[in-house]
Order: C-alpha cells, then sequence, then structure tokens
C-alpha cells in the first residue's frame, strides 16, 4: 500500500480483500466506486467513510484484465460495478447482480473510452 | 362540443432533462402562476390528455416511451417542447446517450426556449397550445362533418 | 398460499415527477423485492469533459441537476480549486454558503410539497410550494436565474450581493419562518399525516451504514453526519447542531427535513451577520494538474466530487457521486416488505433525484 496523497492509497490486488473485509467489519461504509481511464489502464479507486474519516484505495488494472466484484460484500457495490462495466467496458468478475450492460441501456459500447483505447 | 379549448388537459413527461424545466413546469401548475386559471388541469393519465408538455432531450430509452405516450393521446393533441434541451438537445447535445430535440421522435407544434425556461414562458406556450388546439378540434370538426355531407 | 406477481412501476407515473422505472415482486399486496431500472434520464454529460474545457465545465455540472443545481457548480468549482491551490476569498466563500442554504430551503419545501401530494393532501402542496417560491424570488433578485444560477466561477463567485440585499433576504426570511412554522406543524402533527408516514419504511441504523445511505436518510436512522460539518465554504464559522432522529422511519426522515429548514435560516442569519468585506473572486491562471475527492453536503446528502486533470484545459475524468445513487440500495431495502399502496410514498421519502443520479 502506497499513500499517493492524503488519503488516496494505492493498492494491489491482493491486498484488495482483506481491506475491505477490515472496512466491513470496522462498520464502514461504501462511498463510492470511481473508474478513470487513464494512459492505457483503468483505475478504480474504492472509497469507504466512517463518521469523517475517508479512504480511498486505488487499484490500477490493465485494458483486459478482470477485476474481482465487491458485491458479496458490499451489497451497495452493484450500481457503481455494472456502471464502471456498461461505461468503461471494465472487466468486473462475479457480480452479485450482473444486469450485462444494461444499467443505463445505451447504444453505444463503452463510451467512456476514446476510439483509439477501445 | 365546439368550445373545447376552455378545458384541455395536460400531460407532462420529464425526457432527459435536468430537472430544472420540470420544477418549473411544476411551478406552473401552483398558486403563484397557477396555469388552472386558463381552464388547464395537470393530469398523469396519457388518455386523457390534450397537451404534452415534454421536457429535456431524447435518448435512446426515453424514444419509445415519449413516442407511446404520445400515441396513446386523443387526437386532436398539441405537443410542446419546453426548454432549450427539449427544442434542440441543448447543452447535453454533444454527449453520447443524446439524440436531439423532441422533434425527432414526434412531430412538435411549439417551441419553448430557455435553460430553464421560465414559469411565465412556459405559460405562454400553454396558452398559444391551447389556441391551437381549438384550432385543430375546429379542423377535426369540420372534416368529419363534411364526411357525413358525402 | 400467497400469490405471486410482479408490477412494473413507472416510468411514467402520476406521482412520480420524473421517470424511474422499478419491477416489483407482490406477494398478495405486499412488496418483496423491488428491483430498479435506471437509464431513462442518463445523458452522460461526464462525457463532455473531452468536448469543454474545464471552464465551462461549470455550466454542465450545474447541469447535472436542477433542483440543486448551485451546490453541483460550487463542488466541482472547489474539486478545481483544490488541485489548482487557489485561494477562494471569504466573501466569496459566505455567498456560497448563503447561496448553498437557500437551495436547501428551496429543495426541502419542493420535497415536502411533492410528499404531500403523494399521500394526497393538495392544500398542503400547493402551500409548501407557494413559499418555496419567495426563495425562488430571492434567487432572482441577487443571481438572475430561478433554478439555474451560473454564479460560480473557478475561483469564486461572479455576482455580490450588497448588504441592504442581503439584510432584505434576512427579513423576508423571518416573515417565512412564523408562516414556516405553522405549515411543518401540519406535517408533524395532523392525524392522517401520521397515519402514512410512523413507522413506514424503517431503516435501521445498521441497514443504513450497510446500505450505504446518506444526508437525511442516514440522519433519520440515528447517525450524526453531516458532510458540513467537514468546515468546507464558510460553514467552519458557523454554529450549528447536527439533526438526527432514532426513529428510522418515513416520519424521521420528514422530520429531520422539516428541522434542516429551520436550521438553515439560521445559518443564513449567522452568516449574513458574519460576512467579511473582501473581493468576490481570485484570480486563476493556468491550467490545472493533478485529482482531488471533494465531499459536500446536498439537501438530499452527501454528495462525492472526483477531478482529475493533466495540465491541459481538457480534464481527464470528472465524476460526481450523487446522493440518490447512494440512497438507490436503502429505497430498494425500505421497499421489501411494504404494502404495494406505500410504494410512491417511500419512493418519495428517500427524495429522489433521478437526473443527478443518471447523470
Amino acid at each position: 500500500m502506497v499513500e499517493l496523497q492524503k488519503d488516496i492509497y494505492k493498492i494491489e490486488q491482493v491486498e484488495l480483500f482483506p481491506i475491505i473485509m477490515e472496512k466491513k467489519n470496522d462498520m464502514w461504509r461504501l462511498v463510492q466506486i470511481c473508474c478513470a481511464f487513464v494512459d492505457g489502464s483503468y483505475e478504480v479507486t474504492y472509497s469507504f467513510g466512517h463518521d469523517y474519516d475517508i479512504a480511498n484505495y486505488r487499484l490500477i488494472v490493465g485494458k483486459d484484465e478482470p477485476v474481482p466484484s465487491i458485491s458479496r460484500v458490499y451489497k451497495s457495490a452493484i450500481f457503481y460495478e455494472n456502471e464502471m462495466r456498461e461505461l468503461f467496458g471494465l472487466n468486473v468478475e462475479h457480480m452479485k447482480v450482473d444486469m450485462n450492460n444494461t444499467l443505463y441501456r445505451i447504444d453505444e459500447e463503452t463510451p467512456f473510452l476514446k476510439k483509439e483505447d477501445k | 362540443m365546439k368550445n373545447i379549448h376552455k378545458s384541455p388537459w395536460l400531460l407532462h413527461y420529464d425526457g432527459s432533462s435536468c430537472n430544472g424545466c420540470d420544477i418549473e413546469v411544476l411551478a406552473c401548475a401552483t398558486p403563484v402562476y397557477d396555469v388552472e386559471r386558463f381552464g388547464v388541469v395537470n393530469t398523469g393519465n396519457p388518455m386523457h390528455a390534450d397537451i404534452f408538455l415534454v421536457t429535456g432531450g431524447i435518448n435512446s430509452q426515453n424514444e419509445e416511451v415519449v413516442r407511446q405516450i404520445y400515441e396513446q393521446m386523443p387526437n386532436p393533441k398539441v405537443v410542446v417542447a419546453v426548454g432549450t434541451c427539449a427544442c434542440t438537445g441543448g447543452i447535453f447535445k454533444e454527449c453520447y446517450n443524446i439524440k436531439g430535440g423532441v422533434d425527432t421522435v414526434i412531430p412538435v407544434d411549439i417551441y419553448v426556449p430557455g435553460c430553464a425556461a421560465r414559469p411565465e414562458s412556459i405559460i405562454d406556450g400553454v396558452v398559444k397550445a391551447v389556441a391551437l388546439f381549438q384550432k385543430k378540434h375546429e379542423q377535426k370538426l369540420l372534416e368529419e362533418n363534411g364526411k357525413e355531407s358525402k | 398460499m400467497p400469490k405471486r406477481s410482479v408490477v412494473p412501476f413507472g416510468p411514467q407515473h402520476p406521482v412520480l415527477p420524473e421517470p424511474i422505472h422499478l419491477d416489483l415482486v407482490l406477494e398478495d399486496e405486499h412488496v418483496v423485492e423491488a428491483i430498479p431500472s435506471i437509464g431513462y434520464v442518463h445523458r452522460g454529460l461526464e462525457s463532455l469533459v473531452q468536448k469543454k474545457d474545464f471552464n465551462e465545465m461549470v455550466y454542465v455540472t450545474e447541469r447535472i441537476c436542477g433542483i440543486c443545481s448551485f451546490m453541483h457548480g460550487m463542488g466541482y468549482c472547489n474539486a478545481v480549486e483544490q488541485i489548482m491551490n487557489v485561494e477562494v476569498p471569504r466573501r466569496a466563500e459566505y455567498l456560497r454558503t448563503i447561496w448553498a442554504e437557500m437551495s436547501r430551503i428551496h429543495s426541502h419545501l419542493l420535497w415536502l410539497g411533492l410528499l404531500a401530494d403523494a399521500f394526497g393532501f393538495e392544500s398542503l402542496f400547493m402551500q409548501s410550494w407557494r413559499m418555496r417560491e419567495k426563495i425562488l424570488d430571492m434567487f432572482e433578485i441577487s443571481t438572475g436565474g430561478r433554478v439555474i444560477f451560473s454564479v460560480n466561477k473557478i475561483g469564486g463567485v461572479l455576482k455580490d450581493m450588497p448588504k441592504e440585499m442581503l439584510n432584505q433576504f434576512v427579513s423576508i426570511l423571518d416573515g417565512m419562518e412564523k408562516e414556516l412554522r405553522e405549515t411543518t406543524q401540519i406535517f408533524m402533527d395532523d392525524y392522517t399525516v401520521k397515519s402514512r408516514l410512523v413507522g413506514v419504511g424503517i431503516l435501521t441504523e445498521e441497514d443504513a451504514i450497510r446500505r450505504g445511505a446518506v444526508g437525511p436518510m442516514m440522519r433519520a436512522s440515528g447517525l450524526a453526519i453531516d458532510m458540513r460539518k467537514t468546515g468546507y465554504a464558510a460553514y467552519d464559522d458557523l454554529d450549528f447542531e447536527i439533526i438526527t432522529s432514532k426513529d428510522c422511519d418515513s416520519y424521521a426522515r420528514c422530520k429531520v427535513r422539516i428541522e434542516e429548514i429551520f436550521q438553515s435560516i439560521a445559518l443564513i442569519r449567522q452568516a449574513v451577520a458574519k460576512i467579511p468585506d473582501t473581493e468576490i473572486a481570485a484570480a486563476v491562471k493556468g491550467f490545472p494538474n493533478g485529482e482531488a475527492f471533494v465531499r459536500f453536503e446536498q439537501p438530499r446528502g452527501e454528495a462525492y466530487y472526483y477531478v482529475r486533470a493533466n495540465g491541459t484545459k481538457f480534464l481527464d475524468r470528472m465524476r460526481v457521486r450523487t446522493p440518490t445513487f447512494a440512497n438507490l440500495p436503502a429505497l430498494t431495502q425500505i421497499l421489501q416488505g411494504c404494502q404495494f399502496a406505500d410504494v410512491p410514498l417511500l419512493i418519495l421519502t428517500i427524495d429522489p433525484c433521478i437526473s443527478c443520479t443518471e447523470r
């Protein structure tokens, strides 16, 4: 775990589940999951909040690499994960409720990737 | 039933607007602006409605909904596009999920500009719609009577 | 053996001001499961960062939602200001606070009206909206717009409010407060209202955390978390207590929002008394480079802004996690086990803003 900025930490995929299990047991709530596509790879940021504390964990994921779903730990992650998959084409594996790219039901595929990145 | 313009009913559907025009449409129905003084009643049932107010642009998902509501409304009917987004797509025109204004799906009779459209201009649009509605109604009567006389 | 059926609800529905669709799985009259599906208002405005520069994006973010438009603009500006290390003049911070609290009053009054409409109390609906018009008039006097103002800019605000105007606003609010007490008393005391709200749509404290609920939803479940306490804008100078309730039901949510209206009036009074006399905007030069997360308390709850810039005039990514998006899992929770006839009311108690949710 490397601190990039105040409250933003970069993590590896093996660290993801230990961290979210710890957060869940300490009664942190899932604030959001945000996806960005920068320089050829995805940045997936998981934000957790407890009272006024906030912690953002960032996972860097390659173009076709899969990401495990956290929806079995945090149920509310379903919407965020489906959104990432539909808008960015991020491969989220084992989602509890898989909407198969029908959350927003848009015509264009993965509109947040530029044409040259697709 | 000659003077139908005295009580046209109004149906409002929110396309993909930002809510700004929607709350202004609703504000028209509340005491300060009170569009009901023109005999207009806000209804939720398309089959009861004569004037169709649409706010916001058209996207791939609400396209069908708008068309379906339009088809469910009895003839004659008047469509009013409220707000810049409903007229042309507005600020969201370049978004990937916006096809454009309401006229890409159904014929629009009256365009009310503004972002968000002010209640005064919405009322102005509704009053114009009422007049047009009466005209369309008379035309329809004329056509029907014409047929009978043959 | 109860009969199972699936009833589609929405998108066009008389009580819904905005399109949302729910598939309700019913056992006789009771809802077993509610599956929301969204996308009717999805525009994809976050993708506009590729086409509009970071200054123009202020106007786009304001149009995420017409109800909390001011705060969306403010949140975005704040994130960019953080990246660019811009010190916003104190007067601008105070002006933002005043407009933000006025937005909160107008949003809560709007919600109270819609709630009254949902349980069929038409005159309360009209009363709430009549009072809301006074706030909109104040917006119009001070900014020129009724619902979308465009007074935010990166580095401050575009318009100032002179002293006389602020004092005039305070006296209008003083007059409103009395009227508001009378009207909101009806929401709190009337037995017809109570019969619809008390004990309906329970969201326990644990569920609120597990489902990630925010704002009045969370505070009505006993959690005292209000992002204004993190001290953005001028809130660090102002005194206020977080309003909570332990009842966890729809009545509690209504009560929290009503109390917040009066709290906002008190905050505006404090801000007007303390507002310093400085510039209203700082000069901003260059392009942003870096990233920032910003949290704001909107009328509907915590909003989370993320801006990532790369040193050019176009941003890499702008994301808004809006409060209703976070409240959707909580909505599916409170709908479980409720009566079918209560569904419209329960959807309203989360104060849904669909155009925020889908952006």
